[in-house]
């Protein structure tokens, strides 16, 4: 089992590879017994988890609520624009008022950045961050090396292209510091402007040395004889912030479509996060054919959320 | 400023180090005070004493000239919950300032002379050190219209500043340069163009990458430096420009200096001694695993903390004169606006008292030319001859250091009303241990008072 370092999980950074490899293999026990039996636990029974969300989710907030609940624990789903938030609470204030309700476990999605440790700076609860601006997006990272482990087996020296939309990317970030972790090669592709003004000579602000991760000013370069595909979501308000002459210009240039697809090592599986915008970053045939893994995301997304609340989560109350 | 009314008997300040650039002077000596002037420098041990005389033995420390800084936000009127001239006084003698100049971002702004003799009535009546208000560019600090410069000029403002908004129209940024240009009083333009960049959190780099932050490159400030560089030129204008926080602002500024341009420029003690690191929240020392107190808001600030190679650019252009001065830029706020997100977090840290420590014990700048940089500096650019130095016939405002001396910045000590520096529980050295303003004491770091004989 597993030894945990830290109270809150913020980021990956936090967790060791062996960390990493003893949550994937616990997310795949639920999930195989999720899918054998009308699987109920109660190892958080007694437990509170609160789900605090400013910001719209489907995926990562009803996977955890699922998960939550699979595992016994009382899951009670807080969104900001039907609580005190609307009139003005600050987070400080919202989180106290949460903590002293008695919650074991708090949560977060915000649109700020550092909004989850700075709660957790302030809250007896335990911290679960479920995406913070463009920070992190732990759990996302975690469900992702589930998944291409799944996929295509052992992850040391594979290499992944990282599509799209990097610089405003939570999901980019951590997904970069998880597959480093395990061993993954990883290539960028995305035009200068969705770059983090600091890449353009080579990636050198995670935590990961330059030459495991390369950039590249093409996706044909990246795609090149990759093991796998994950392809970000563009913000279609990138366009009028100037950053982007057009969305067509976009699909055409860094949109992954089938030619693309075939520079890659044959049957490499292809990823994206959610939410699609389909047709732009990902085509239609596939984000829905048979390379694509996208389901299987969303499936271990559950699994891999029980995972982390059980580490998480079991030896509080 | 109450206090410097007083009546005080002589004093001979003795054996201390005296620092004053105003007259070149460096050299160990006896500095004489009668009622509130400085009367005489004497060599060391040469002064009688009559009756009724005291003696404060400097052996060992260093007595300056009092510091002036260019650039305080007083917060007085309109945010009175995060400063006011009671509490910036008490930050600034403990820091060794005796004369602190009032930046116009108030609530209404310092835009006219009623807000002014205000203001200048309220300090009279509440600081215990000089007060010297800085009048707004434009009127309401918004940007359109220019301010009644020279009925502002004529209520004794000092300079002119938007401070906190930049004046972002080249026109009016012109306007203001000609319009004052005969009246010698510096215009002052925060340097941040906003078109470049709107919406930002820190310095653009590593750290905002790792952060997901929102940065803001140096090009915005140094793009808007060298603008107003040109229209300083063109116009016969008098340019200041206010915390250089980069190494291309440093150079633009040195080659507009040397194309005699009117332009003087000052630098903060946090940009000079503190890097973007430090908004890990751990004193700048850059963690392997972001914990909950990454995200520091007391490390926010406008302009923001920088890199390294800045931070030797800014000591390079202080030490070869391109940087005229140190300011503060005292920018007191309450917990609200700080115990917060980082994006949602106010600009700014307070300054007064941590200005030495950081500027000699944390940069390491030769302590002459920080102590020429707190006085020399700002009086000419302020054009006032009767502060910043020890001239014989001048105010008695003096400052005495003790170079050796640590100091743990903490809350309960600080004299401002408000926390918000990066620098909480840290332990910098030297200390100011005493305050004069016009001869009077107005701080003595030790609970028993000053240190006489």
């Amino acid at each position: 089992m597993l030894v945990g370092s830290s109270k809150h999980l913020l980021d990956v950074d936090s967790l060791s590879s062996d960390q990493i490899r003893d949550l994937v293999e616990n997310a795949r026990e639920f999930r195989t017994l999720r899918a054998a039996t009308q699987f109920k636990s109660d190892i958080l029974r007694g437990i509170s988890i609160y789900t605090l969300f400013f910001e719209d989710s489907t995926r990562t907030r009803v996977s955890f609520e699922h998960a939550g609940k699979a595992l016994g624990a009382d899951v009670i789903n807080i969104s900001a624009s039907t609580s005190s938030v609307n009139k003005g609470e600050s987070l400080l204030n919202t989180s106290v008022t949460l903590d002293s309700m008695g919650v074991d476990a708090l949560v977060i999605r915000h649109p700020h950045s550092g909004a989850p440790h700075f709660v957790a700076q302030h809250v007896n609860a335990t911290v679960i961050n479920a995406g913070d601006g463009a920070h992190a997006h732990p759990t996302q990272a975690l469900l992702d090396v589930m998944t291409l482990e799944e996929a295509i087996g052992n992850l040391h020296g594979a290499k992944l292209a990282l599509i799209g939309d990097i610089r405003y990317s939570r999901v980019a970030r951590s997904d970069i510091i998880a597959f480093r972790k395990m061993g993954v090669e990883i290539a960028i592709a995305a035009p200068a402007t969705l770059l983090p003004n600091d890449w353009t000579h080579g990636v050198n602000s995670l935590g990961v040395a330059n030459s495991d991760v390369t950039v590249h000013g093409s996706v044909e370069d990246a795609v090149r004889d990759a093991d796998a595909i994950m392809c970000l979501r563009l913000q279609l308000e990138r366009q009028s912030a100037g950053l982007l002459p057009d969305v067509n210009e976009y699909s055409r240039v860094w949109g992954m479509n089938s030619q693309r697809l075939a520079l890659a090592k044959p049957d490499a599986p292809v990823m994206h996060p959610g939410p699609m915008n389909e047709g732009l970053e990902i085509s239609t045939d596939i984000a829905h054919g048979g390379r694509s893994v996208i389901t299987d995301q969303v499936q271990n997304g559950v699994a891999m959320r029980m995972a982390v609340l059980e580490h998480f989560c079991a030896t509080l109350g | 400023m109450t206090n410097v009314q007083k009546q005080t008997n002589p004093m001979v300040i003795r054996n201390g180090r005296v620092v004053d650039s105003s007259q070149g002077f460096d050299a160990t000596a006896d500095v004489v005070v009668i009622g509130n002037a400085v009367v005489s420098i004497e060599s060391p041990g040469t002064t009688t004493l009559s009756d009724g005389w005291t003696e404060f033995d400097a052996g060992g420390k260093i007595v300056a000239p009092g510091f002036v800084d260019l650039h305080t936000h007083l917060r007085t009127p309109g945010q009175e919950w995060k400063e006011e001239p009671k509490t910036a006084s008490d930050a600034a003698v403990r820091g060794g300032f005796t004369t602190i100049c009032a930046m116009p971002n108030t609530y209404p702004a310092q835009d006219n002379a009623s807000v002014v003799n205000a203001l200048m009535q309220l300090c009279e009546a509440e600081s215990s050190v000089r007060v010297r208000p800085i009048g707004a560019i434009t009127k309401s600090r918004e940007g359109q219209e220019l301010a009644p410069m020279r009925e502002l000029a004529d209520a004794g403002v000092v300079g002119f500043s938007d401070d906190g908004d930049p004046v972002m129209s080249p026109h009016l940024m012109r306007q203001a340069l000609a319009y004052s240009a005969d009246l010698g009083l510096p215009t002052i333009n925060h340097a941040e163009d906003r078109g470049l960049v709107s919406e930002w959190d820190m310095n653009e780099g590593a750290v905002a990458t790792r952060l997901g932050l929102r940065g803001l490159p140096n090009s915005a400030e140094s793009v808007m430096i060298a603008r107003d560089v040109i229209l300083a030129k063109i116009t016969n204008g008098r340019l200041h420009v206010p915390h250089v926080s980069t190494a291309e602002s440093v150079e633009i500024i040195r080659r507009a200096k040397s194309e005699g341009v009117n332009v003087t420029a000052e630098v903060t003690p946090h940009h000079l001694a503190i890097t973007e690191e430090w908004v890990y929240g751990e004193f700048g020392e850059v963690p392997a695993v972001l914990n909950e107190h990454a995200y520091d808001t007391n490390a926010k600030m406008a302009p923001p903390l920088r890199t390294e190679t800045d931070q030797q650019a800014l000591i390079d252009g202080l030490t070869d004169g391109t940087i005229d001065t140190i300011a503060t830029d005292h920018a007191p706020h309450a917990d609200t606006d700080k115990v917060c997100t980082f994006t949602e977090a106010a600009n700014g840290i307070i300054g007064l008292e941590t200005a030495l420590s950081l500027c000699v014990g944390v940069a390491n700048v030769d302590i002459a030319r920080v102590i020429d940089g707190l006085t020399v500096g700002p009086s000419s650019i302020l054009n006032d001859a009767s502060v910043g130095t020890l001239r014989p016939g001048t105010p008695a405002d003096i400052t005495i250091i003790d170079p050796d001396r640590e100091w743990q910045v903490s809350s309960h000590k600080l004299g401002s009303k408000s926390h918000n520096t990066p620098l909480l529980n840290y332990t910098v050295k030297p200390k100011v241990i005493a305050t004069f303003v016009g001869g009077v004491q107005v701080w003595a770091a030790d609970k028993n008072g000053m240190a006489y004989v």
